[in-house]
């Protein structure tokens, strides 16, 4: 087994642009859920508009990557709207159906093949990427880095993704601290107090509904681009699950638990998947496949996540008592 | 809590052990030991490296016809298939799209041919399963029908009644659960898939069909009665807050459901008797287990109705449900009540699990979860926590899906039932028969 190569794979995880993204996403969860007490099932739909929404007017109409981005920011805050409209006034978990069931019909109608022309259907949409790479500042080349060595594509990815992610953090933690980030922390504590002091509950949650989900759309993006094509299978609820773990595994009321929660979640699937894919391959574990192991995983993710919420439900860094529920 | 540790860990490892054991039996025994005729199409085929494929039988007047070869091209693939003695054929195929299926008519035995107006080569789609079917009637003479608009309106009649009344097998359970605890449970579509995997494996082990049907049925029960036992009891007991315990429930979920794919692969496989004749009722056609599937899941719920609304035990049920302090106040056994509803959910799930199979038709590892999100829309559209409301709901959703494909395409059909859902919500959000206290 070649340690070396599996522990550089697990650390090269820690700054790759999938984890930036789930970190994007599950930053948003934090303002929905940690900040504000809206169960938000349905991040995955937020990141589909965000590939979707960027990658179908590019390829469609052929317009320059802001004008891309614009449209998929303006496609997020619709969803948003709509998705806020029917359950806002209603109690927590109609939220989570309504959220869940929302980013399946966006995988189906993305899936449908009577709109293949437009959105690929299962396929999917590729080559949409263009215009991010030509903005590239960094030289043709490879660029070394101790145990990793990347392109001019790789780095160019990895450092808009984590500025992005370090300027959201920035925003939500002086969001937090503002009058506004309060009265979001009073409707999760206590709703009718914060309505009896003349808040007008409903539009703050739709605005913290709408800002996570821009967080989760941009977090589309970044998971797209990298990747060159996006494709329906990505957004399952599954992915949604998986960002709800990382929340959890880092402290859902805090800025940069979510963060931290995406790093270790990510760390640990590529370090589990190395070890046991090189433990299969050198004939130290006989009774499992490569196929097994990866699904073995995923077993391992949703026990942790059962596990985290019994016993350590604040999280790697979160406090106690800023609990959703006591 | 090392209390909980443990049980919550045995209670994982019962359920690979159990998945484990049951599959590790040899698939092939399936077609052997099936006393159905024809036995389903994948368990016969040799293993393919594609999870979705498009598969059929071929026969006329006189039986199944093999060695026809038969191709499929579309999505950028094209792969090809012979069918065998049992007239069966399957071509897997990389990704779930639509494809173009033809018959080479000059490999056909002397004598044969397709019905005239067969369309050859034909367009197969794929609707959210990894199975698609293409049909190739076959004999001299025969005419395809196109049917009229009021058969096709009937038959999509009966087969939503049908797909209904199976979801509302799920969703009581889903409701009862939720009436009696508050939980919402999302790993309710794992206590579906259960059902069916447990009886796909029972039946390649050699039981014969009703026992395998049976003791699917029985250790669904048992997951249920676990589930309730090593995990929901202590976490109650803890006072583990609803919105944690709908989490932990997701967490059980993706356990669940990875677990059945570590111990069943990520095929489709057929349980016994899959693939049934079509009825024809005057002008109408049905397929025979659509109607076996409508009485079986009508009878069941008739017997639940009754089970709750005539005896004790359903009086005590709808007592907690309706006050859970007020009915442990009064002499009723709170626990005993909720682990008998776990109980009996997991009974309903596992039987709308193999009705499901046989409806769709296949068994896959994520079956459960595919109509997890219809059981909640039937839920809510029912109202929360109504048994009367989840099964009106279901049947509603069942029957919306189905017809809608007389206008949508079968791609979208669950869209449309999910739109409903939230529609719903936005002007009546108690549901239909809900009460207007139970929304916050």
């Amino acid at each position: 087994m070649d340690f070396l190569n599996i522990f550089g794979n697990a650390v090269g995880e820690i700054v790759s642009p999938t984890t930036a993204a789930y970190a994007l996403a599950s930053l948003g969860l934090a303002v929905h859920f940690g900040f504000t007490g809206l169960l938000n099932f349905g991040q995955a739909g937020f990141m589909a508009i965000g590939a979707y929404g960027f990658a179908i007017p590019t390829l469609l109409w052929d317009v320059p990557f802001v004008v891309g981005v614009l449209i998929a920011v303006v496609g997020s805050v619709i969803f948003a709207l709509l998705l806020g409209i029917p359950t806002l006034r209603l109690r927590a978990d109609y939220l989570a159906i309504v959220t869940i069931a929302a980013a399946e019909i966006i995988r189906y109608v993305v899936t449908t093949n009577e709109l293949t022309e437009i959105t690929g259907s299962a396929n999917g949409l590729a080559a949409f990427e263009g215009g991010f790479y030509a903005m590239n500042p960094f030289p043709q080349g490879t660029y070394n880095f101790g145990l990793t060595s990347m392109n001019e594509r790789d780095i160019w990815i990895r450092v808009v993704a984590w500025t992005l992610v370090a300027l959201c953090c920035l925003l939500v933690f002086l969001l937090m601290r503002s009058p506004w980030g309060r009265i979001l922390k009073g409707i999760r504590e206590d709703e009718n107090a914060v309505r009896s002091l003349g808040k007008n509950v409903y539009s703050y949650k739709m605005q913290s509904l709408i800002f996570g989900g821009l967080l989760g759309t941009f977090a589309g993006m970044i998971f797209t681009l990298p990747r060159g094509a996006v494709q329906p299978a990505n957004y399952q609820t599954e992915l949604t699950f998986f960002l709800w773990t990382c929340l959890l595994l880092g402290g859902m009321a805090t800025v940069l638990g979510p963060v931290v929660g995406a790093m270790i979640f990510w760390v640990v699937l590529s370090l589990t998947q190395g070890l046991l894919y090189g433990a299969i391959e050198a004939g130290y574990i006989t009774f499992l496949t490569t196929t097994q192991a990866g699904q073995l995983r995923y077993i391992l993710v949703g026990v942790a996540l059962m596990l985290l919420m019994i016993f350590r439900p604040q999280g790697v860094m979160g406090n106690k008592k800023e609990l959703v529920f006591a | 809590m090392p209390k909980l540790i443990r049980p919550l860990g045995t209670l994982l490892a019962l359920l690979a052990i159990i998945t484990g054991i049951i599959l590790s039996a040899p698939p092939s025994l399936a077609s052997t030991t099936s006393p159905e005729p024809t036995p389903g199409a994948t368990s016969s085929a040799p293993a393919e490296p594609f999870q979705n494929r498009i598969s059929g039988v071929l026969r006329n007047a006189d039986g199944p016809v093999a060695g026809v070869r038969i191709t499929a091209t579309g999505e950028g693939f094209s792969g090809e298939a012979t069918t065998g003695e049992n007239g069966t054929w399957s071509i897997g195929v990389p990704v779930q799209g639509t494809y173009q299926v033809e018959v080479d008519v000059s490999t056909f035995p002397e004598g044969v041919k397709l019905a005239a107006g067969t369309p050859n080569p034909r367009e197969v789609t794929f609707v959210n399963t990894s199975n698609a079917a293409a049909v190739f009637p076959l004999g001299e003479g025969i005419v395809v029908q196109s049917a009229s608009f009021g058969e096709i309106f009937v038959e999509r009649l009966i087969a939503g009644l049908s797909f209904g009344l199976l979801l509302a097998l799920a969703s009581v359970g889903l409701s009862l659960i939720y009436g009696t605890t508050g939980l919402t449970n999302f790993a309710h579509g794992e206590m579906v898939t259960v059902g069916a995997v447990l009886m796909f494996g029972f039946s390649v082990a050699g039981f014969p069909v009703w026992l395998a049907m049976v003791l699917g049925i029985a250790l669904g029960g048992a997951f249920g009665w676990v589930q309730d036992a090593w995990l929901w009891k202590p976490l109650r007991r803890r006072g583990t807050a609803l919105i944690p315990m709908m989490i932990i429930s997701i967490g059980l979920a993706l356990a669940a459901r990875y677990t059945i794919l570590f111990n069943f692969g990520g095929a489709t496989q057929q349980l016994p008797g899959a693939s049934s004749p079509i009825l024809e009722l005057g002008t109408i056609s049905i397929s025979r287990n659509t109607l076996i599937s409508l009485v079986v899941s009508l009878v069941v719920i008739v017997l639940i109705a009754l089970l709750l609304l005539k005896t004790r035990l359903g009086k005590a049920t709808r007592a907690v449900a309706d006050n859970p302090a007020l009915a442990a106040a009064s002499g009723i056994d709170v626990d005993r009540v909720i682990r008998i509803v776990w109980t009996v959910g997991g009974v309903l799930a596992a039987l709308g699990g193999i009705l499901w199979a046989y409806y769709r038709p296949g068994v896959t590892f994520n079956m459960g979860q595919q109509i997890l999100l219809l059981v909640f829309a039937g839920v809510i559209l029912g109202g929360l926590g109504t048994v009367f409301g989840a099964l009106v709901g279901s049947v509603l959703v069942g029957l919306f899906v189905e017809l809608s494909t007389l206008w949508l395409v079968a791609d979208l059909k669950y869209v449309g039932a999910l739109l409903i859902m939230i529609v719903v919500l936005l002007f009546r959000p108690q549901g239909i028969l809900g009460r207007r206290e139970r929304v916050g």
